[in-house]
């Protein structure tokens, strides 16, 4: 096919594909902290006594899970302005996302609540501890203690997500590789390179994790 | 005869439609030790728990020093106490469970303090002296920096007891504290609470060891079938059972 | 002149969305089927193979996994068409999603193969079972049953996936929907029509997974 490989034009864009990868991780961060907010009032919703608190939390669970995160992305950036909502790409971007990992972040806090012993609660009742001082004393912690490797790996998933932002030229990492790929046309080196900016910080980002892991694990 | 302590009269619970607690009626004085036997379903560990709160209940009342626990009536009509009330009553007792239930996330002496510094509203230093003071009488201020995965099994029920008597209750409550250990480590924990039972310290203790029951308390309540079918001084009991129910029971269990 | 209602404006763009749906279903089977039956055999060599074999399948299942998804589906798109593969958006694209549904797949084979507690294996030699047999009558029964719901998870990953074709061009049920919109606007109505739509392939995925794991956890 008499194709080589040469990877001088990626590097001299490198700065570009750097300060987009920055934005991925900042999209990331920005996206998972909304979303850990709407995820644990959902979560919260979902294991409510009441019904009428469970029932629009598991809808939007279901309902968000279930669409493509393209398609938020669209209706985010192109319609809500229609609806005169205004936001700039970069928010409306991260508006969808967290949406969007509300829902799943909600289901690992489900779980994380679920796996706090029930005695845990009653022996803070027993020393006159109120309802909400339990939840946040001692569900809490333990609770986002449990969670933390789903957290982990939501938050990968994420970054990875964040991709997607390029569809609306966000100028993040794949909108960068995109346009190095587009001027240059070395598109193999191109997505080579993109290709393993995501798949190094991914396995940075693993690292990182497992080393809070260990330090709050409840073993320890 | 002083004011009881601790008063149950006519006590009701149901889970559903199956009724548990079929009017019990119990009068406890300062100072005494009392043991409740029978069988399981027999309703025992839920009367501790109605005392606790942890447990609502649907009819008669529970009183401690005169205070009604956990239900107020007005103009005929019952309602529950707020939660902030109820919060407070609960600390008049403290308790003990089969499974411990310490917070992993703690240590020893996190445990012991949290209600000190929550509930009793103790400057940390005064409850990390009252805390410290309890683990050593629970022999384990060795292991106070210690979180529960790092301690045994009866050194957690230890520290659980601790927890509980820290928060100086009027009244302590056992809920087969004994149970979930390994029968080496029993011995311990039934040590701690024979100690306490010299100081003075009033208790409910439910529980499946008869020699400690025996040995122990100054009274024991044998409960059948949501009642209380027999009470007496030990001795007496468990050498001339009334009824045909508790001799069974007796010769069922471990006592000899 | 009256302007249509939303419902009528729906109707007449039935046929394009239909297409689009049509095809999104098809990328969507197409990428499930390829990636399981390349996933299972990737499993196979990540629970079983040899030292070298398992860093091959390792270095390819990291390597993926590590890439998004997106960045695959451009990648195959842009460089399988320079470097002079005659492939058109439609397969570039399916062959990005099978290639991504792949390596989730490996992953669920190897983890489903490897929680089956050891005693099993044992005792399968045991009673003079080899390998072969084995894995027919012990180890794949079970991996099915434990792999299943991470499966049906990975089902519906893939039907949101594609929805990244639209951005090569290939006229899918998002990209259909947009042409729709050019034409017609009123984008919001036909973007909830277009997110209804894959929220109900989703959901009954997901039903249909929920039913599978019952039959098969309760024989």
């Amino acid at each position: 096919m008499g194709y080589t490989l040469n990877f001088s034009a990626v590097w001299r864009s490198f700065d570009d594909l750097l300060f987009g990868l920055g934005l991925s991780l900042l999209l990331a961060v920005l996206s998972i902290g909304i979303g850990c907010l709407i995820g644990l009032v959902l979560a919260f919703g979902q294991t409510a006594r009441q019904p009428l608190l469970r029932a629009p939390a598991g809808l939007y669970v279901t309902v968000f899970r279930n669409t493509p995160l393209l398609v938020l992305v669209l209706i985010s950036f192109f319609t809500l302005p229609q609806l005169g909502l205004r936001l700039s790409k970069t928010n409306s971007f991260v508006l969808a996302l967290s949406l969007y990992s509300g829902a799943y972040l909600a289901e690992v806090f489900r779980g994380g609540l679920l796996g706090v012993p029930k005695g845990l609660r009653e022996a803070g009742l027993a020393i006159g501890l109120t309802e909400g001082q339990i939840r946040r004393r001692i569900i809490l912690p333990i609770m986002l203690r449990a969670v933390l490797p789903a957290l982990g790996s939501t938050f990968i998933g994420l970054f990875k997500d964040t991709s997607l932002a390029a569809a609306i030229a966000v100028p993040e990492l794949t909108f960068e590789a995109r346009k190095i790929n587009v001027e240059s046309f070395r598109v193999v080196e191109t997505w080579l390179v993109a290709s393993a900016l995501y798949v190094g910080t991914c396995s940075i980002l693993a690292a990182l994790l497992r080393r809070v892991e260990a330090r709050l694990s409840l073993a320890g | 005869m002083s004011a009881p302590l601790l008063e149950i009269r006519d006590l009701h619970k149901s889970f559903g439609s199956v009724e548990v607690l079929k009017g019990v009626d119990c009068t406890v004085q300062a100072g005494e030790v009392i043991s409740i036997i029978g069988s399981s379903g027999s309703g025992k560990t839920t009367m501790l728990r109605c005392v606790n709160m942890l447990e609502d209940f649907e009819g008669g009342s529970i009183r401690i020093d005169g205070e009604e626990i956990g239900y107020l009536t007005d103009g005929g009509r019952r309602r529950r106490k707020p939660e902030r009330e109820i919060a407070r009553q609960r600390a008049l007792t403290g308790m003990a469970f089969q499974q411990f239930n310490l917070f992993p996330h703690m240590t020893a002496l996190e445990n012991v303090m949290l209600g000190l510094t929550l509930v009793k509203k103790m400057p940390a230093d005064a409850a990390r002296a009252t805390a410290e003071g309890w683990l050593d009488r629970v022999g384990l201020l060795n292991r106070k920096d210690h979180r529960p995965s790092k301690l045994s099994g009866g050194q957690l029920q230890r520290v659980a007891i601790a927890r509980a008597i820290a928060m100086s209750p009027r009244l302590m409550l056992f809920d087969e504290v004994t149970s979930a250990l390994d029968p080496e480590l029993v011995a311990e924990v039934l040590q701690v609470i024979t100690d306490l039972a010299r100081d003075g310290m009033t208790m409910l203790i439910v529980t499946h060891e008869m020699r400690f029951a025996f040995d122990v308390s100054n009274r024991v309540i044998f409960m059948n079938q949501g009642r209380i079918g027999e009470e007496g001084d030990p001795k007496t009991m468990f050498a001339n059972p009334s009824t045909e129910r508790l001799a069974e029971f007796l010769k069922n269990s471990r006592f000899s | 002149m009256e302007s249509p209602t939303i419902l009528e404006l729906i109707w007449s763009a039935r046929w394009p969305i239909l297409y689009g749906l049509g095809t999104t279903v098809l990328i969507s089977a197409l990428a499930i089927a390829g990636g399981t039956v390349i996933g299972v055999g990737l499993g196979l060599v990540l629970a079983y193979g040899n030292l070298a074999w398992r860093f091959a399948g390792r270095l390819y299942t990291d390597f993926v996994r590590g890439t998004p998804v997106f960045v695959l589906v451009l990648a195959s798109y842009y460089i399988l068409t320079t470097i002079g593969l005659d492939l058109s958006p439609f397969q570039a694209g399916v062959l990005a999603l099978t290639v991504f549904c792949s390596s989730h797949v490996g992953e669920i084979t190897r983890g489903a193969l490897q929680t089956i507690p050891r005693g099993q294996t044992e005792a399968a030699k045991a009673i003079g079972l080899g390998f072969g047999q084995t894995f027919r009558y012990v180890l794949a029964p079970q991996a099915l049953r434990l792999g299943l719901p991470a499966w049906i998870n990975t089902a519906a990953e893939m039907v949101k996936a594609s929805t990244l074709l639209s951005v090569i061009g290939v006229a899918e049920l998002l990209l259909r929907t947009q042409e729709v919109i050019s034409r017609a606007f009123h984008s919001l109505e036909f973007y909830l029509l277009a997110g209804a739509l894959y929220f109900a392939i989703n959901y009954a995925i997901e039903r249909f997974g929920s039913y599978v794991e019952r039959r098969v956890a309760t024989d």
